[in-house]
This record gives C-alpha cells, structure tokens and sequence, in this order.
C-alpha cells in the first residue's frame, strides 16, 4: 500500500475501502444494514498470516495511524512516531492495520454519511454504537482481510479498550494485547467531562438536535467548547505549567476578554482547528462508546470473571501523570489479568504529559513497546 | 557438589538459583520479589515450566525483563502486594532482595500471605570475610556484597543468626536452609562464619 519509503516512516500511504452488505447487530438492539470502513495497511502479511497487528483509535484519531498521503504530506499518521521500518512497531516485520471505526467520519460510515433508505445524512438517526460492536466490525474486517487472527491487537485510551474487549470477545483471534493509558470503566468524573461535552454541543443553536447537515451548518461553537474541555483533561497541570504557565500572548494584561494568556490561544486554536474536521454526532457517539464501556458490568462489577474467557498475552501500560486514566485504572487491569494466571507485564511510565503521554515517543515507554514486540512470534 | 550443578551454575549465573530451582516443584506458580532483569523467572520457567511474575521498580529492568519474555509488573515493594490475592502463589521469592527492602517486616508478612510458601536468599553479613573488612576497620566489601558504603542499594544488612532470631519472632516458620561459600559450593559448619550466601524456604505458622 505505501510505495516510497522515508527513512523510519511507512512513507506514502493510500486509505482502503472495506463495504460489508451483511447486516450487523448492535449492543443496543438495533441494527445497521450495510457499512463501509475505511482503513490502511503498512507492511505485508506474510506467508502464514500470522503478523497482522490492529491498531484502534481514540476519541478523535483515525484509520491514519502511520504515514503521509502524497496530496496531503503534512497530514502525518496520528502513530507515526511508534509504527513504521525500525519503529517500535516494526512494519519490517508485522503487517499493522489501522480501521476508522463504525460511526466515525474519517470514511467509514457515520452519521454524515448518506443513509441509503432515506438517501440523506443519517444524522441524529445514527445508531449508538459501543466498543463491542467496533470488535465486532475489526472481526469482520479482519476475514476480509483474510487474517484468522491478530499478532495483536493495540491501543490507547479508548483505543486500548478496544484491545481489551478483543481479548474477550474473540479469544480465539488475538494472540497479544497492548492496552496503553487505560481504564476498566469510567468513573463517574469521566462522564462527567463527556456529557459537558455534550451539552456544549447539543446546545449549540446550530445543532438542529443532530440533523445540522440539512441547514448547511455545523455546531462549531459546541464542538470548540467540547475539544477545549477535552484537551485541559488530556494534560496534567504540570505539562500545562512547562508549557504554557501564565504567559501572555502581548506581554501585558489589557482588562478585555479577548486572548489574553497562551494557554487561551492554545485552547481555542486547537477547538477550532477541531470543528473544521470532526463531525459533532460523532462527537457525541464515540463519548457514549466510552461511558458505556464496562466490561464487568455483566458480571456484578467482578472484571476478573470478565476475564476469565481471555487467552491473550497483555502489555499493560500508564503514565503517572495521566488523571484522566491514572495508574490505579490500570492496575485493576492487571490485578484481573494476574488473578486470571494470563501473562502480562505492566509498565507505568513516570512521564509529565499526561494522557496525552501515549502519543509521545519517551524512550522508556516506547522501549517496553519494543521489547515487547520484538518477542511477539510471527510464524 | 556434583559438576552437573556446577554447569548448571554457569547457565542460571547466580548461585542461589540452583537452590531456588531445587525446591520448586514443576509447573509452580511463583512471584519473584525484585526480579532484576527476570533472569530467575527465565530460569525457573527453562528449568521447573514454572509461570508467574516478577516485580521491579527500575525502568530500564522492566524492559530488560520484557526482553527476556518474563511477565513483570512495575510496582514498589515498598508499597506492599495489595494487587495479588491471598495464597495466590505456590512460591513468593525474595532472591538477594530482602537487604535492599526497607520495610522488613512488612514484606515477609505480605510475602507469606501471597505465597503458600516464600524463598529468601541474601548475603550473610557474618560471613568471616565481611568479620574480618570489619576488624579491619572498613565497611565489606565482597562477591555477594560488591558495593561500596556510599553506593550501595542494601540498607539492612544481617546475619543468618539475625535472621532466624526475627523468623522465631515473627511467626515465620524455616522449611529448610542452604547455605553456601563465596564459590556457590554448599556448606554445612558454621553457616554463620562460613556461609557468604544463605538461602530459606520458609511458611507462615498458623495459630494452633
């Protein structure tokens, strides 16, 4: 799929379209018809299709893991730093796909995409969609990908819960599991943040309860609001403190409300940036994925059963300044997985960044990353 | 000693593992306190098909454990072992660890709660090598104790008989012991005096 290669970079790459005709249910009764997702590839399968690695994505990245598109070589994959020749994730050797989920609105079908019984956006009649039903959708692009099972299976944030609800819902097709930056469930603080979210966008006098697409606007206002929101969960006050602390734009204060301190210009660059890209009912679904996660719900709260089923073999990763999914979160993973006699190491990184950390290329994070795949055996 | 446990000297590299292996039964479930860079976990599994885990603080040990495709879990022992269930382990091991713990008392009681049994070597600071540095007016320095006073890890430092007298007083019953000179060759007189490294399998005593 890439066809020229920069030094440690997959180079050029070129987005695949997967359509499934077979109807899907999903975990909230309803079903959907037909999809397409989107995805790319980097690197080859190899003969015994043993070395197919799925990375899933986050709140608000994409199929475009790795790489840069040749009409648009500033757009770099939102993984680039860890997936490539030589990388952490070594596309030499394993053959990494990366899928837009289902409800997104990088390609794959969304709630903008034209809905074929009414030939109109599907807007606010998009199903909700859960990360079991994103397994689900992987499974299938999985066969038609002609990948039995997965090397492994990698993530972070929501992305690792993915990972982490693969070991339980297809423990027969994923041999390793990454779960970076995770967590079991929300708390109740997590939602919280999510549905300020939403209410920043639902409010939005542009939102037209979801079906914006018919009156030609979107919801920027609250899509801004919701990514400013997000990005203060995403850091920790300290990263905040180094890179910003309490500078001004011009040096003094000017008693108005316009930007002021950096960390205000840095806010609303990234809001806006963000509502010319992302799609607002995607917003608000992929935030609902996140609250609804809970794999140990069916079980009275127990995680350690829910993971009684899983036959992978798990990296476990955090980062100690990540308080939107701390340490602790994480090491109920572990304690379910030990409980569960699985292999697992567990890694937590003394890294200042935050939950953004799991983007970040520090040498200790990403050197376990390494040491981890560089034993993952690929036939 | 039979030259097949010298060989398999060279193999594990340290001269507890060979006695650490010898008590582990095939297929046992163990927890390595402080495992380094998973070497023992590696051993164990080569030599016994144990499975388990190990802990380690160090950065760049967690990685080197996970290069030697040893499950490892970042963790401070220090902290306690909150995240293992009661008798979860067949055997908790603290290998050359236990002098560079600061709280004693509080990881052989959490060590006997994980493991039905725990194992425990470290170097005997009454060994007459160390006697003699003391005589002599300087700290020891020796193959079991390579550090100087101002570098080293170790902050409790004791004897085989200081070890007993706590495992007496702390409800900590001795299975067995080994002790052995500074070559790894096991010796019987005198542990305290000839013994540079002591190893113990050891259980909790349970009331009545």
């Amino acid at each position: 799929m890439q066809t020229s290669s920069l030094p440690g970079s997959v180079g050029l790459v070129v987005p695949a379209r997967a359509h499934f005709a077979q109807p899907m249910r999903l975990k909230s009764g309803t079903a959907i018809g037909e999809y397409d997702l989107v995805y790319e590839t980097y690197g080859a399968l190899n003969r015994s299709r043993a070395n197919a690695v799925l990375v899933c994505h986050a709140l608000n990245a994409s199929h475009h893991v790795a790489g840069v598109y040749a009409d648009d070589p500033k757009n770099v994959g939102w993984w680039d730093n860890l997936v490539g020749p030589g990388k952490p994730l070594d596309t030499s050797r394993f053959f990494v796909v990366g899928v837009n989920n289902l409800g997104g609105c990088h390609g794959s079908t969304g709630p903008a995409t034209l809905n074929p019984a009414t030939g109109r956006p599907w807007g606010a009649g998009f199903p909700l969609v859960t990360v079991e039903d994103w397994v689900q959708a992987q499974a299938r692009l999985a066969d038609h990908l002609g990948i039995e099972s997965f090397a492994a299976v990698m993530g972070g944030s929501l992305g690792a819960m993915q990972a982490l609800q693969w070991t339980m819902d297809q423990p027969s097709r994923v041999r390793n599991a990454l779960v970076i930056a995770a967590a079991p469930k929300l708390s109740a603080q997590n939602i919280a943040f999510n549905e300020v979210a939403r209410q920043a966008i639902t409010t939005d006098p542009d939102f037209y309860g979801g079906d914006y697409y018919a009156h030609g606007v979107v919801p920027r206002r609250g899509l801004r609001l919701a990514r400013m929101l997000g990005h203060i969960t995403y850091l920790s006050d300290d990263a905040m403190a180094e890179k910003f602390g309490r500078a001004l734009r011009t040096g003094t204060i000017k008693f108005n409300f316009d930007v002021e301190f950096e960390i205000e210009s840095y806010l609303r660059y990234q809001g806006d940036k963000f509502s010319e890209y992302f799609d607002a009912n995607t917003y608000l679904r992929i935030t609902k994925a996140l609250d609804y996660f809970d794999p140990a719900a069916p079980f009275a709260g127990d995680l350690t059963k829910a993971l009684a089923g899983a036959r992978a073999s798990f990296l476990v990763v955090s980062f100690t300044s990540d308080w939107r999914f701390s340490p602790a979160r994480s090491r109920e993973i572990v304690k379910a997985l030990v409980d569960n006699r699985l292999n697992v190491s567990y890694a937590e990184i003394d890294a200042p960044h935050g939950h953004d950390a799991f983007l970040m290329d520090d040498p200790r994070y990403h050197g376990v990353v390494r040491a981890y795949f560089d034993n993952i055996e690929i036939g | 000693m039979p030259p097949a446990a010298n060989t398999r000297h060279a193999l594990s590299g340290r001269h507890d593992f060979d006695a650490i292996a010898g008590w582990i039964r095939s297929g046992a479930h163990v927890l390595d306190l402080g495992c380094g860079d998973g070497s023992l976990l590696r051993f164990l599994r080569e030599a016994r098909s144990a499975t388990g885990y190990g802990i380690e603080i160090d950065d760049a040990r967690i990685i080197a454990s996970v290069r030697n495709g040893v499950n490892v879990i970042q963790s401070d022992l220090e902290s306690g072992l909150s995240g293992f269930e009661s008798s979860s382990f067949d055997y908790v091991i603290l290998s050359q660890t236990l002098q560079a713990v600061r709280h004693t008392e509080r990881i052989i009681k959490e060590m006997l709660r994980v493991g039905r049994e725990g194992i425990v070597s470290f170097p005997n600071f009454g060994f007459w090598r160390h006697r003699a540095q003391i005589l002599a007016g300087r700290m020891p320095v020796s193959r079991h104790l390579p550090y100087h006073w101002y570098d080293t890890p170790n902050v409790h430092l004791f004897t085989i008989r200081d070890f007993e007298t706590f495992c007496a007083g702390h409800g900590v019953r001795i299975l067995e012991r080994i002790t052995m000179n500074e070559d790894g060759q096991r010796i019987t007189g005198l542990p305290n005096v000839f013994g540079a490294l002591a190893v113990y399998r050891l259980n909790e005593e349970r009331a009545g």
